[in-house]
């Protein structure tokens, strides 16, 4: 089925290219999506981003971008043909796209890489991500003030080192408020269905959570826990419309900024191979408005978020155990961020078992 | 509530749409026709039951209008390998592919709206029975649905006359039109039927199991009530057993979760599926029964000879 969509999209691609050969000589940035561009999640972000970037530097640069793209031998064909149709810059924006795009970079040493969450580089392929659990550390504060019963639920996706490295810095954040917080964790190991993802919400309410927040794509965590009168975080969007009074924040991807910043350094020939992770201070992560919460939490919210952005605070940071009760962090001491890229255990209090 | 029952109102929304799904397909598949476009349906379905709904403010002519858009939708398919027959299992995937493909352009603009919830019909007396009451006696009206649906299609397939012919269709299309049965209309109402069931399905889910529309919603759904009509080797009451069987096992297991248990969740994910095969062996050693049970002409293309 995604071969088919993807024939379709580079169809439309082609022809777009072939419209788009008689407009000048601007910059062409090209952008590899793995899902919708309407997904009301991370490739919305992403394509937000990219309409920002369009705007910004609209006399300068044209864009273009294939969604639906599949991981794999798909992608691979997909990347070539945007660097053989003469795109200078691509961002391929899934994790999945690794490989393909280190292929591909390998063989258009002429073309500009970028290729989001991932961890391997070139000389023309740099990475970028974004300290999502930045966030996930006032979130955690949040649910720590506005428990009642002191158990957060978490829908999580799939044991990566990005989904524990969430959970942890949800539940280190929680306990730095109250530090006998609980944490039940479910794995819906799915990124995107709504009805499993309700289910498990149901399931973590039913047992006595009365915080939830997620880490997979859709809104209907978000409305299970409107219908049950509990309170939620959004993941990935702004989610405040399918919980109006549900909602505390969410963590918001605005990717904009970023795609500014590298495409002007690319049109003035100072790009550089970079690996770039960066948070809330840089405005690649923001939080949705603090709402349905009493004011002495919003401002204990708002005060983190002032710390993490000028680096006083970091989430990862010492005395902290690991599950088992061995010692991880020292007093004072925070972790390197190799540690948490790869990160496979989980810090102490939290009631699951990791699956490896 | 204790926690049992919640466990069975959460399980009761997860089987539903399986169970429409299936026993329209059920049908479709005793008059020898393979859909395999049951996933693209449900989704249409889910897309035009949301849009009318939040037009009219009714999830009733939102259940409606998820009906009539799969059924209509299920036509294309119908006119494709009935009447130009064309092979079936192609065009079914076609059908998946459009169906995702034009449920997500059609509905765009309802993409994170909060939709209106179906509400509760519940009987005065019988929903105060303890334990089974809240259950069942205080659901929606997609439920009553689903379980007076089986029951209606168990008997008219196997008590009726109109029955007696679909099923003959099925097992043989030559002998039928030999009889003087209209085959190709047949075929054509039996699609139908399970179009529209799958539509009903698709409206559970946009309406009952999460009230809003993201694209691609059914999430393989589709694909298990697929699964669904083999494991019930073709027998309607079997369709709400599987069905019931694998949401209660995929909803233990995140419960079981919750609850903390020392399970790898990737192998309580993979439990619902693994229980599946485990029944469909147990049923398939009987394999007579199997083979009187499955419609000898299903997948063949029948062009009648004038």
């Amino acid at each position: 089925m995604k071969k088919l969509l993807l024939a379709l999209a580079t169809t439309a691609a082609v022809i777009g290219f072939s419209a788009a050969a008689s407009a000048a000589d601007k910059a062409k940035i090209c952008f590899v999506y793995v899902g919708s561009k309407t997904d009301g999640g991370w490739t919305q972000a992403h394509d937000i981003g990219r309409q920002e970037l369009e705007k910004a530097l609209a006399d300068k640069i044209e864009t273009q971008f294939l969604e639906n793209v599949p991981e794999g031998p798909d992608a691979e064909r997909a990347i070539e043909r945007l660097a053989r149709s003469g795109c200078g810059l691509i961002f391929t924006t899934s994790f999945g796209f690794m490989d393909a795009t280190v292929k591909i970079a390998a063989k258009f040493p002429d073309v500009k890489f970028e290729h989001a969450t991932g961890y391997k580089s070139g000389p023309n392929l740099a990475t970028y991500n974004s300290r999502f659990y930045e966030g996930r550390y006032i979130q955690g504060q949040i649910a720590a003030k506005m428990s009642q019963k002191g158990v957060a639920g978490y829908i999580a996706s799939f044991p990566i080192p990005e989904v524990v490295m969430g959970i942890n810095s949800f539940l280190i954040g929680a306990r730095s408020v109250n530090p006998e917080f609980k944490l039940k964790v479910v794995w819906a190991n799915t990124w995107f269905d709504p009805g499993k993802e309700a289910d498990a919400a149901k399931a973590l309410i039913d047992q006595g959570v009365d915080i939830l927040t997620q880490h997979t794509d859709t809104t209907a965590p978000m409305q299970v826990a409107a219908e049950r009168g509990i309170k939620a975080f959004g993941q990935a969007s702004d989610m405040i419309k399918a919980g109006p009074e549900t909602q505390l924040t969410a963590i918001v991807d605005t990717w904009g900024a970023y795609y500014i910043k590298r495409t002007q350094a690319f049109i003035d020939g100072k790009w550089e191979t970079t690996s770039s992770w960066d948070g809330l201070k840089d405005g690649i992560l923001t939080m949705a408005p603090y709402t349905n919460m009493p004011d002495d939490v919003k401002a204990m919210a708002e005060e983190t978020q002032k710390k993490i952005e000028s680096g006083e605070l970091k989430p990862f940071t010492g005395p902290l155990k690991k599950q088992d009760g061995s010692e991880w962090l020292a007093a004072g001491a925070s972790s390197d961020d190799g540690t948490l890229l790869g990160m496979n255990f989980y810090v102490e209090g939290v009631d699951d078992k990791l699956p490896q | 509530m204790g926690i049992v029952e919640a466990i069975l109102l959460t399980v009761i929304t997860a089987a539903t749409p399986l169970v429409l799904a299936a026993i329209g397909e059920l049908v479709t598949e005793r008059s020898g026709v393979l859909n395999l476009g049951v996933e693209g349906m449900m989704v249409m379905g889910a897309a035009c039951a949301f849009i009318a709904t939040q037009a009219t403010g009714s999830p009733y002519v939102g259940i409606l209008a998820g009906i009539a858009a799969a059924a209509l939708f299920s036509l294309l398919f119908g006119f494709l390998t009935l009447t130009l027959v064309a092979n079936q299992v192609a065009t079914g995937l076609a059908l998946t592919i459009l169906g995702l493909g034009i449920s997500s352009m059609i509905a765009e603009p309802y993409l994170g709206q909060s939709g209106i919830k179906l509400p509760q019909i519940v009987f005065p007396v019988l929903s105060d029975i303890p334990f089974l009451g809240p259950v069942l006696f205080k659901q929606d009206l997609i439920f009553y649905l689903s379980i007076a649906l089986v029951a209606g299609v168990n008997w008219f397939l196997f008590k009726s006359r109109a029955g007696l012919k679909l099923r003959s269709v099925g097992d043989s299309h030559s002998s039928a039109h030999a009889l003087g049965i209209n085959v190709i209309r047949t075929r054509y109402l039996a699609v139908m039927f399970g179009g529209a069931c799958a539509g009903l399905a698709g409206a559970q889910l946009s309406l009952v199991y999460t009230p809003q529309w993201v694209e691609n919603m059914s999430a393989g759904r589709g694909w298990i009530a697929l699964a669904l009509v083999v494991f019930a080797s073709w027998r309607p009451w079997r369709i709400v057993a599987g069905g019931y069987l694998f949401g209660a096992v995929s909803i233990s297991q995140l419960y079981a979760q919750a609850y903390g248990v020392g399970i790898p969740s990737q192998f309580l994910s993979a439990l619902p599926y693994l229980a599946t095969i485990v029944v469909l062996i147990l049923i398939s050693h009987n394999r007579r029964m199997t083979l009187i049970n499955t419609p000898a002409a299903l997948g063949k293309p029948f062009v009648p000879d004038r």
